[in-house]
């Protein structure tokens, strides 16, 4: 047979378009593109990706080649004295190159996400937690409480493989799944929170109250059928979306979650598991904290880190940075307005509103270049593999080559 | 380019030179014979009244991987701590990362700086391989390794419930070395992780996993043998039932009987030497501990010696760690049920010396340093960071080889405590001798890395130069000179150079069919695919800077 340069042969996959990671997709590079296991976030990122249109890199919207355009990003981030690198839509390979270069710039780090990782990072920087993996769901949970999100519209196959899953190790039934704060609810998960924690105290008043009281719009009644059930468990979980808490000091209703769990802990066998948004933040996050010792917000001074969650966001330092690095590789993610010079790389398929002053179009990983990423539960890190050939250069081949090319 | 390495006082107890005036040779990477007077040397460093070594190895600490992640990301207050108030203070520089959880960059400097040139992370967790491959990819200058992680994992007990032969308990366990890229098999307390994940609490060593029906015992049993019969150099690293608790000593001594005489390694023991004498129901078990590793040939240790100050405890042991998050502090903790492969518990802790426990805590390890007669079959570690942070080892190495420096130290400890330790009576001092071997010759030796831990003919050019000082502390710090792989990468504890290390692999033959069942378990009840799971060598070679070393086994030479 004579190999072809576009392979149409359907290879096992692993598909970056959410923090699941599912590994089992067979994707063939044709168009229309043909997915078996598919969902659908994934048919939408690898429609997308495999129809990026051809372009080449940009200086303020006019067509410049590759080595035109690293130049002139290095020039800017050589220029500058405290640039932001944000988006970081990477996996571990591009976050390892933006790394080294923030170092040799003194940038600031920051990923587009990074709201309610940050709230799950405080949470855990203030009292710990106690945690589980997708395995262990698949295989013990019996009970599920799950918190702030219906989880499938930003994890597809969740409940497919986990929860309805028909074989698992110890012959259990299929897990009862309860919900807390969907939606506009979400915002009464501070009191809703408490009103648990309280009713773990068989002393708190709050226990007298008559069933059909209503706390945060969930009756005394439910809540209390909720801790019931978390207590009859052989192993419940309980789930949380701390991107879903979009209320000040979320970090302290994550935390009232994960003292819930600690509680039952004493007598049960009950475990958290937060979840991550995508883009790369439990890949970017993880890789930030073993080469800095941070996790992000972080930034570089004179080679050293330092660690602000709050200082260091996005929107705070956007008014104040002298060069923005936006970077988003595995979706056409646009950076944010900013008056600095703005240096954009990532997915072909952007379409800018204000042109930047560098765009460098690059591979998408998982398609263009192989890559490795975390998956959202952090414990299993997958390999990325390679779609299709093409003429993008990684991001770390882009990154690598600004550090080169520094003033 | 041959670099000549000249009038050193060598300290090399594999070939029995204790202090031997004697020349050096180093050729690409390695040392050789005396080269013919033809040949030209290119470099000569005078190293007269110097003290040579070969460069130490750190044969268990947690250096990268999942809970050391977590551990940073919790702690970031740590990274901050550039100077140590202690009174068990070391040699520090301002700008030093002195702390527990340094980043995998400053991991490297810091043992590089202190003549180190190797460290092994210990709990490798299968799942977690790849996140401890990169971490320890990342680490500069020293070479690495890791031990896989087996005997809570689902996998393995199915099968040891299922009575499988012990032809296809080596067929699994030679597959996860190669699968996950590793050079031992670790145990961490057996069967009791997973029984963590059915509500139990606590397990002894012949007591049964609730669902499983097997005992730590038979876990042992099986792992000792399956890494005997495979030939693999590193015994069977043992973090025994019972981790911490009061009068635990009984389940390492039960522990040491668990392999029928086969090769294990008890690690980190001083956890695991503890009595219940005396009114707080905590005492010294250290001269049980001691006599029982002295009688017990086939039994090596490290001693895991917590020295004062603030750390982080950082284990694969959740059943245990859950237990002593309440002694947390500052009070956090993380604890983790991880893949239906092992779990694990992050919990910081400060060691005072005022602490009753804590102070006992120190005196027994020191004890066990101290009685344990054999200097071959003992090895100097922190367990880093659970006992202390790598970087105390040079006061580590001086509380051994100055009796007056260590009783000093004991006196101002709290008082119940120096009441029912025995350390004081102990006028042992280590030799320069004996910490070449418990640092270099002992480690290389028991992991199986033959060109290294010592300066024969033909070893990797890993050395160290020292400049005698009655101070060890201050000696140990910081070395005049740190050679890697001939290279000359320190100079006065500095970095002058930036290399990176190797990885070192055992790959022992297993039969492929083992795969088939495996599939089928993974595509059943795993949440990735079997080829996802397998770490490939490119993923630590192809990088440019990663290589791999794959060590024979002893079925090889024989």
């Amino acid at each position: 047979m004579k190999p072809s340069n576009n392979t149409i042969l359907p290879i096992i996959h692993c598909c970056p378009a959410c923090g699941l990671l599912c590994d089992d997709l067979s994707v063939t590079s044709t168009t229309p593109v043909s997915i078996k296991n598919a969902c659908s976030k994934s048919i939408v990122f690898f429609d997308k990706a495999l129809n990026t249109p051809k372009i080449t890199p940009s200086l303020g919207g006019k067509s410049a080649d590759l080595t035109t355009a690293i130049q002139a990003a290095a020039d800017i981030l050589g220029k500058s004295y405290h640039a932001l690198f944000a988006g970081l839509g990477t996996e571990v390979q591009g976050m390892r190159a933006i790394m080294r270069l923030a170092v040799k710039t003194n940038a600031t780090l920051d990923h587009m996400y990074s709201e309610g990782t940050v709230r799950n990072t405080l949470a855990m920087q203030n009292s710990g937690w106690q945690t589980t993996t997708l395995t262990e769901i698949k295989n013990r949970a019996d009970v599920i409480l799950v918190i702030g999100t219906d989880i499938v519209s930003s994890f597809p196959r969740f409940f497919e493989k986990l929860v309805l899953n028909t074989d698992s190790l110890f012959n259990k039934a299929t897990p009862e799944v309860m919900y807390l704060g969907l939606d506009e609810e979400a915002v009464k998960l501070p009191e809703i929170m408490n009103a648990l924690n309280a009713l773990m105290n068989a002393k708190n008043p709050l226990n007298k109250k008559p069933d059909n009281d209503m706390i945060g719009g969930v009756s005394v009644a439910a809540l209390k059928l909720i801790l019931e059930k978390l207590k009859a468990s052989q192993y419940g979980v309980v789930i949380w979306s701390a991107s879903a808490l979009k209320f000040p000091q979320a970090e302290l209703t994550v935390q009232s979650i994960t003292q819930l769990i600690s509680k039952l802990n004493e007598t049960n066998r009950i475990a958290g598991l937060p979840l991550n948004s995508g883009d790369g933040d439990s890949s970017v996050n993880n890789t930030s904290t073993w080469l800095s010792g941070y996790p992000t917000r972080n930034r570089f001074i004179n080679g050293h880190p330092e660690y602000d969650a709050y200082h260091f966001s996005t929107k705070r330092q956007l008014t104040s940075c002298d060069a923005l690095l936006w970077i988003s590789t595995f979706n056409a993610h646009l950076p944010p307005i900013c008056d600095a010079p703005t240096i954009v790389i990532g997915h072909p398929d952007m379409q800018f509103e204000k042109q930047p002053a560098v765009f460098i179009p690059v591979g998408i990983p998982g398609v263009d270049h192989i890559g490795t990423m975390f998956r959202m539960d952090s414990s299993v890190a997958m390999p990325l593999k390679k779609l299709r050939e093409t003429k993008l250069p990684s991001l770390s081949d882009v990154i690598s080559q600004i550090e080169a090319n520094l003033p | 380019m041959i670099t000549l390495l000249k009038n050193g006082r060598i300290y090399d107890p594999n070939s029995g030179k204790d202090g031997v005036v004697q020349d050096i040779y180093i050729k690409n990477g390695r040392i050789i014979t005396k080269p013919g007077a033809t040949e030209k040397i290119t470099q000569t460093y005078d190293l007269t009244g110097k003290v040579v070594m070969a460069g130490a190895i750190d044969m268990h600490s947690h250096i990268g991987g999942g809970k050391v992640n977590i551990a940073r990301m919790m702690l970031p207050e740590y990274q901050e701590t550039k100077k140590y108030t202690e009174p068990e203070a070391h040699v520090c520089t301002p700008s030093c990362s002195h702390n527990a959880t340094p980043s995998a960059t400053d991991t490297g400097f810091r043992y590089i700086e202190m003549g180190y040139t190797a460290a092994f992370e210990p709990a490798l967790m299968p799942v977690n391989a790849r996140q401890t491959h990169l971490e320890m990819a990342d680490m500069p200058m020293i070479d690495k390794g890791g031990y896989a992680m087996l005997g809570n994992d689902d996998y393995f007990l199915r099968m040891l419930t299922a009575k499988k032969d012990q032809k296809a308990i080596n067929d699994y366990v030679a597959w996860i070395l190669n699968a996950t890229q590793s050079i031992g098999i670790k145990v961490v307390n057996p069967g009791g992780i997973n029984a963590f994940k059915f509500n139990q609490r606590r397990l002894d060593l012949d007591e049964n996993n609730s669902y499983y029906q097997v005992t730590p015992r038979e876990i042992l049993k099986s792992l000792s043998t399956a890494v005997h019969q495979l030939g693999i150099a590193k015994p069977l690293h043992v973090h025994c039932n019972n981790l911490g608790a009061a009068g635990n000593f009984q389940t390492t001594l039960g522990t040491m009987g668990a392999s029928d005489g086969l090769p294990m390694h008890l690690t980190h023991i001083q956890f695991h030497s503890y009595g219940i004498e005396g009114d707080k129901k905590f005492s010294s078990a250290a001269a049980q501990i001691s006599e029982a590793l002295n009688k017990n040939k086939h039994i090596t240790a490290d001693v895991g010696q917590i020295l004062f100050g603030q750390t982080v405890t950082a284990s694969g042991d959740n059943m245990m760690q859950q237990l002593n998050a309440k002694h947390a502090n500052p009070k956090k903790s993380v604890i983790m049920d991880i893949e239906c492969d092992a779990g694990c518990g992050v919990v910081p802790f400060r060691y005072k010396d005022q602490n009753y426990v804590n102070a006992l805590q120190w005196a027994i390890g020191l004890e066990i340093f101290l009685s344990v007669e054999d200097p071959w079959r003992i090895f100097l570690t922190t367990d880093h960071p659970n006992g202390a942070p790598f970087t105390s080892y040079p006061h580590l190495i001086r509380l051994l080889m100055d009796k007056t420096f260590r009783n000093e130290a004991f006196a101002k400890l709290n008082l119940d405590a120096q009441a029912m330790s025995n350390l004081t009576s102990l006028d042992r001092e280590y030799s320069l001798n004996e910490i070449a071997i418990m640092t270099r010759a002992g480690a290389a030796n028991l992991i199986g890395l033959n060109d290294r831990g010592h300066l024969g003919i033909g070893a990797g050019a890993d050395i160290t130069i020292y400049t005698d000082n009655t101070d060890r502390e201050a000696m140990f710090a910081k070395p005049d000179f740190v050679f890697k792989d001939g290279e000359l990468v320190v100079k006065e504890g500095k970095v002058v150079k930036v290399v990176w290390g190797a990885t070192h692999v055992a790959k022992p033959k297993f039969d492929v069919s083992v795969e088939k069942d495996l599939k089928d378990y993974f595509d059943k009840y795993h949440t990735m695919q079997l080829d996802s799971f397998k770490i490939d060598s490119d993923e630590i070679s192809s990088d440019g800077r990663g290589s791999i070393i794959v060590h024979e086994g002893k079925l090889a030479s024989q």
